[in-house]
């Protein structure tokens, strides 16, 4: 009996077949054809005579000699100094990671292990903060910062990342931590540590997995920023994607716009990276608020 | 845990969020009450080879003290909230009352910024949410019939979307568009149109900034369906079966009341993020044809040489006051679990 209910009968194994790979074709095809187009000239990516083009690239071979260029990626990188946005990214990320990390590990354990009503209120209070476009903010944060002169460095933004991480950073180890049984720390309490030595011997190395998903996602809020970094760096300081978004303006003319197409790319791979090596803990985040709740 | 011992582990957290979320959002409240300085003028002789005469210059000095004197610029009340670019009220009265038909009135009504902003904001927030629960429920479905080998790449193919950067992934679309990128020549091919665009109509640009929307975020929701379907009670549905129930009865009375929960937190997370769409229309370079209130918000901070701060703090506070009354049915349901735990 047990096996009938997996036996499918195969219209049906051919047609779900059938969508599954319409569904993978939708989701990854355009970042294969961009990641591909990438190294061709703009007369072959931007191809009006035949899609084909950009797949051979004749006018790449015709200009360069060979079917591959790295010009856009010599464009973006040297010409237009996409390193140092590169260099700007990893910084902010970082410690935007670091910083949410050990603060809300942090908030999340003692929201988790205490059981006042004010708890509830605070995780409320979260989610309405969570909410919050954050444009909004940022339109409360431009002018104070102006007026204290602390606009357009790295650090003010790494703290206002991390600001705007905590909401979410809070939720989601607050439902790590309470999957953790509270005998874990009470016995090591009792057997004389106090609440913190608890918390960092006793519930922090099992509570890994839970650390490293959430800091997958708060690199994820760092690296994918636009509004943010965007509006209060200055252009010194502006980190991948608010570069990005300035080569589109000043790229118009011919031949940059493989720039951004190689920037683009560029910005894409760290993140390839870390879907291969993390699908798992992804997939766990992502469903750790809707399973448990 | 004691209060003393809460407030020492959760302070760190508690400040970055008063300092960076709580007190912007009361900064931004006070600052919707005001709007920037009338320009300062004075009246300049320029002489020139074909005589003199006076005109008003703007006096960047005198504009310069008084920012300095007081940078929110002058009281205006509510007078922002009710000017042409955010409420109307003037010019939805003068519509109401100049129109003869409720078409001719809506149309008048999309012309002013802040509608078309909310329209075009409340249309994608509502469109692309149950087009995402959809979509991700179905691919749940598919991928769990298929072969276990398929199932790997599958997941990692499918998260790539939604973990890209929006931006990003707005960019890759739209070159993919152009009516040079291959999207857009084989559009132009099938419909043979030349003059075929994605980007000149208002309801093309809308309907591509919908299936971005649906592209984006159905991979979540395809998770978390997925993930949820793993879970379904077997003995359910095998006493479905034994009952007669077929494949389809199965997943409609078994399967989908069983992840009707699921369903609603997906619902939840996706009116938050779709209420606050802003990149996508970068990406797209849709601003003549689409705008919403945060890009709104985005272009007020933007204009000029300087920001329009009493503009951007208005439209903000009716963006909070928009995602307040999208949240309260969760708050609401949210405080009555609360209380029935207690």
């Amino acid at each position: 009996m047990a096996n009938s209910i997996h036996q499918r009968s195969w219209p049906l194994v051919a047609l779900s077949t059938g969508f599954v790979l319409l569904w993978l074709f939708l989701a990854a095809f355009p970042f294969i054809w961009t990641a591909w187009g990438s190294f061709k000239v703009e007369a072959d990516f931007f191809s009006r005579a035949d899609w084909m083009n950009a797949f051979f690239g004749p006018a790449t071979e015709a200009q360069t000699g060979s079917p591959f260029t790295g010009s856009g990626y010599y464009g973006a990188w040297i010409e237009q100094d996409f390193w140092k946005a590169v260099l700007n990214t990893a910084i902010v990320v970082i410690a935007t990671v670091t910083i949410s990390l050990t603060v809300g590990t942090l908030g999340g354990y003692a929201l988790a292990r205490s059981g006042f009503r004010y708890t509830f209120w605070l995780l409320i209070a979260a989610l309405i903060f969570r909410a919050m476009p954050h444009v909004t903010l940022v339109s409360g944060y431009l002018l104070p910062f102006f007026e204290l002169n602390i606009w357009g460095y790295l650090i003010t933004t790494i703290i206002v990342l991390v600001a705007i991480n905590q909401p979410f950073t809070l939720w989601m180890l607050h439902s790590f931590f309470l999957t953790i049984p509270k005998d874990f720390d009470e016995s090591a309490m009792v057997d004389g540590c106090t609440r913190f030595q608890a918390f960092r011997l006793a519930v922090i190395p099992v509570m890994w997995p839970g650390v490293v998903t959430t800091g997958l996602f708060s690199f994820l809020l760092a690296y994918n920023d636009f509004t943010v970094t965007s509006m209060l760096l200055s252009q010194d300081n502006h980190t991948m994607v608010p570069k990005i978004n300035s080569f589109l303006g000043s790229t118009q003319q011919e031949g940059k716009v493989m720039y951004a197409v190689a920037a683009a790319v560029s910005a894409m791979a760290p993140l390839f990276v870390l879907v291969m090596v993390f699908q798992r803990q992804i997939v766990s985040g992502l469903t750790a608020g809707a399973v448990k709740g | 845990m004691p209060h003393r011992t809460f407030l020492a582990f959760i302070w760190p957290s508690l400040l970055a969020m008063i300092l960076f979320i709580a007190v912007p959002i009361v900064s931004v409240a006070y600052q919707s009450f005001f709007v920037e300085h009338q320009q300062v003028m004075t009246e300049v002789e320029s002489c020139g080879p074909f005589g003199c005469k006076s005109e008003m210059r703007v006096d960047a000095a005198a504009m310069a003290e008084l920012r300095s004197e007081s940078p929110m610029g002058r009281f205006n009340g509510l007078g922002t909230y009710t000017n042409a670019s955010h409420l109307a009220f003037d010019e939805v009265g003068a519509a109401w009352r100049g129109s003869d038909s409720l078409g001719e009135f809506i149309r008048q009504v999309m012309n002013l910024p802040f509608y078309k902003a909310l329209i075009f904001t409340l249309s994608y927030t509502f469109i692309v949410t149950p087009l995402v629960i959809v979509l991700g429920f179905f691919i749940a479905i598919a991928v769990n019939t298929v072969s276990a080998r398929l199932k790997g790449p599958v997941i990692f193919f499918s998260l790539l979307p939604m973990i890209v950067t929006p931006l990003i992934g707005a960019l890759v679309l739209f070159w993919m568009i152009d009516a040079r990128g291959v999207i857009g020549a084989t559009l132009q091919a099938v419909f043979n149109d030349p003059q075929l665009s994605l980007k000149a109509s208002p309801t093309l640009t809308w309907v591509t900034l919908f299936v971005y929307g649906v592209w984006h975020s159905a991979p979540f929701a395809f998770v978390v369906f997925y993930a949820g379907l793993q879970t379904v009670p077997q003995d359910t549905l095998e006493s479905a079966m034994v009952d007669g129930a077929s494949r389809w009865e199965r997943i409609r009375f078994v399967t989908i009341p069983y992840l009707m929960p699921l369903a609603t937190f997906i619902a939840l997370m996706q009116l938050m993020d779709n209420f606050r769409v802003f990149e996508p229309i970068i990406g797209f370079s849709a601003e003549a044809n689409a705008s919403s209130l945060s890009h709104m918000i985005y272009t007020d901070l933007r204009s000029g040489d300087f920001p329009l701060f009493g503009s951007a703090a208005a439209s903000s506070m009716l963006t909070i006051l928009g995602v307040i009354i999208l949240l309260f049915p969760v708050l609401i349901r949210t405080w009555r679990d609360f209380g029935r735990k207690a």
